[in-house]
């Protein structure tokens, strides 16, 4: 469960490009909801997501993951619950390292690196065997570079990765957006798979006005850094594309 | 003729640490390490020191590693807790090292005669450049499994990644500071090791022996990367094998210029261009093929 109370961030404080990113902003996600979260550009979409995965820290608010305050907690101390699917696609795997080594890498995201070595066959067996779910062929290239891929095959891998190791969270920052439509569908119906079979609390920040009436148990409007509007389950549900489409506007 | 070619050799091995130690920070911090300047001295005048005090050679050798990896550890901190460039961190270190060098070594230069050494330590051959070429071989092979090994645990595998991609490792649960300051404690050990073999090997420390070793290791891991790509390798194992063989191609073609009779004055001058040819060569050849 993450708790966020009286959580405000606010970029260049008492300077003239003072931003208010976020204003006063709490809000509690149970466990194993799917809470789809929309806003027009610069609303604090982002910045909240920063805020949970502990990129950036808030001025004022705490934020609790399972009980735990994480307030002052820097980011790669939160890795045990929280796993994370960039925007960028290139920015969820290390490019120059193999499929292997990042899904090695991604396997530990809640334990400590130890010196010893981790890659048995075993373990190459396990990924395979995961990548083989995508059915995107990727299970037989394992040894090749991480950049050698496609944006697409990248994002969709970061999504994969974060289900190699224990953890409770998974953030979404508009993972589709520079994805091709298949793609999309792929990376978000396995995020859909992963949320409605395992349980895995998931927070997906999308534009996509059919991703957003499609997925998710929960959907949250943020306006100028502020909540505009939170609708349980029932309540989207109801919701057409087009009373989708004016919610956007 | 081949005395120089032996040499070259020699001089390859004894210096191959250094360019492991350039590989790793390349690998961490996507820059070769300025530090090496001054680490590299800082293992030879370690070693000059406590080998004219008649300190054992097996008592010397942990001290200087140790020496180089505490002057990682200073850039490493300096760049993570202070937030300077890692370029600057480095020269910063290596200006500092270079006053700390002179004061170890009392003055610009220490003979290293009638000392038992690494290499009169043990006797395989009797000839004695064979016999230093056998034991140099042995330090290095040791040191290529030892960094293999590393460079395949899981925290060898963090490491490489965190200078590939830090918001990747961050999210990953891996401390970058930390491992930024660990990739430069070992390099630096690395690279103090190099200078505690060329020590023994020429038989002085000079306060000057360090400057602008940084970009023969450039180099030398600049010709390891051309081979790798050529070769299309991605076993980290024989990445570093390709950079001793990237050492060996480097000192060859210095001691090929020495033997076509130019002024050993213009060396550091060949150097330099020999690297500006190795990193410009590739470029211009896809230029080329673009236009």
């Amino acid at each position: 469960m993450i708790s966020l109370n009286n959580i405000t961030r606010i970029f260049n404080k008492g300077k003239e490009n003072e931003v208010k990113a976020l204003q006063d902003v709490s809000l509690t996600i149970n466990d194993g909801e799917f809470v789809i979260i929309i806003g027009v550009n610069g609303s604090g979409k982002s910045t909240l997501l920063n805020i949970i995965q502990g990129a950036e820290l808030p001025n004022s608010g705490t934020i609790k993951i399972n009980g735990t305050d994480v307030t002052k907690l820097p980011e790669y101390k939160r890795s045990r619950w929280v796993a994370r699917v960039f925007q960028n696609p290139n920015n969820g795997t290390a490019p120059d390292l193999t499929i292997l080594d990042n899904f090695r890498l991604a396997a530990l995201r809640s334990q400590s690196k130890k010196l010893i070595v981790g890659l048995n066959a075993a373990f190459k067996q396990k990924v395979q065997d995961t990548i083989a779910q995508l059915g995107m062929g990727l299970e037989n290239k394992i040894n090749r570079p991480m950049g050698s891929l496609s944006g697409g095959q990248r994002q969709a891998l970061t999504l994969l990765m974060s289900v190699m190791d224990e953890g409770d969270i998974l953030l979404m920052d508009e993972p589709t957006a520079a994805l091709d439509p298949k793609s999309s569908q792929v990376v978000l119906g396995l995020a859909d798979t992963l949320n409605k079979e395992h349980g895995k609390t998931t927070v997906l920040i999308t534009h996509n006005l059919k991703d957003a009436h499609q997925y998710g148990s929960r959907l949250v409007q943020i306006h100028e850094g502020k909540i505009m509007r939170d609708l349980s389950s029932a309540e989207k549900n109801k919701l057409s594309l087009q009373d989708m489409m004016l919610l956007f506007m | 003729m081949s005395q120089f070619y032996l040499t070259a050799l020699q001089l390859s091995l004894c210096l191959g640490p250094m360019a492991m130690g350039i590989f790793i920070t390349m690998k961490v911090f996507n820059i070769p390490d300025i530090t090496t300047d001054g680490s590299y001295t800082l293992g030879a005048t370690v070693t000059a020191i406590l080998l004219t005090q008649h300190w054992p050679v097996m008592l010397t050798l942990p001290v200087c590693v140790l020496a180089g990896a505490l002057a990682g550890v200073c850039t490493g901190l300096i760049h993570t807790k202070l937030k300077i460039d890692a370029l600057l961190a480095g020269i910063l270190v290596m200006t500092g090292l270079y006053s700390i060098n002179l004061i170890i070594l009392g003055r610009s230069n220490v003979p290293l005669i009638n000392i038992p050494t690494v290499f009169s330590y043990l006797s395989f051959f009797s000839n004695d450049i064979y016999n230093e070429l056998f034991i140099s071989c042995i330090i290095i092979f040791i040191l290529v499994v030892v960094l293999n090994y590393i460079l395949k645990t899981d925290f060898g595998i963090a490491m490489r990644a965190t200078g590939n991609n830090p918001a990747m490792t961050k999210a990953l649960g891996i401390n970058n500071d930390r491992m930024k300051i660990t990739g430069l404690a070992i390099a630096n050990s690395f690279t103090a090791l190099s200078g505690f073999l060329v020590a023994q090997y020429q038989n002085f420390s000079d306060i000057n022996m360090g400057i602008g070793i940084v970009i023969t290791g450039l180099g030398t891991v600049l010709i390891a990367d051309a081979l790798r790509i050529w070769f299309n390798v991605s076993k980290i194992g024989t990445q570093l094998l390709l950079v001793l063989v990237g050492s060996l191609i480097f000192q060859l073609v210095l001691a090929f210029t020495l033997s076509l009779g130019i002024d050993p004055n213009l060396l550091k001058l060949v150097t330099a261009l020999f690297v500006l040819g190795i990193v410009a060569l590739p470029r211009m050849s896809s230029q080329l093929k673009r236009g």
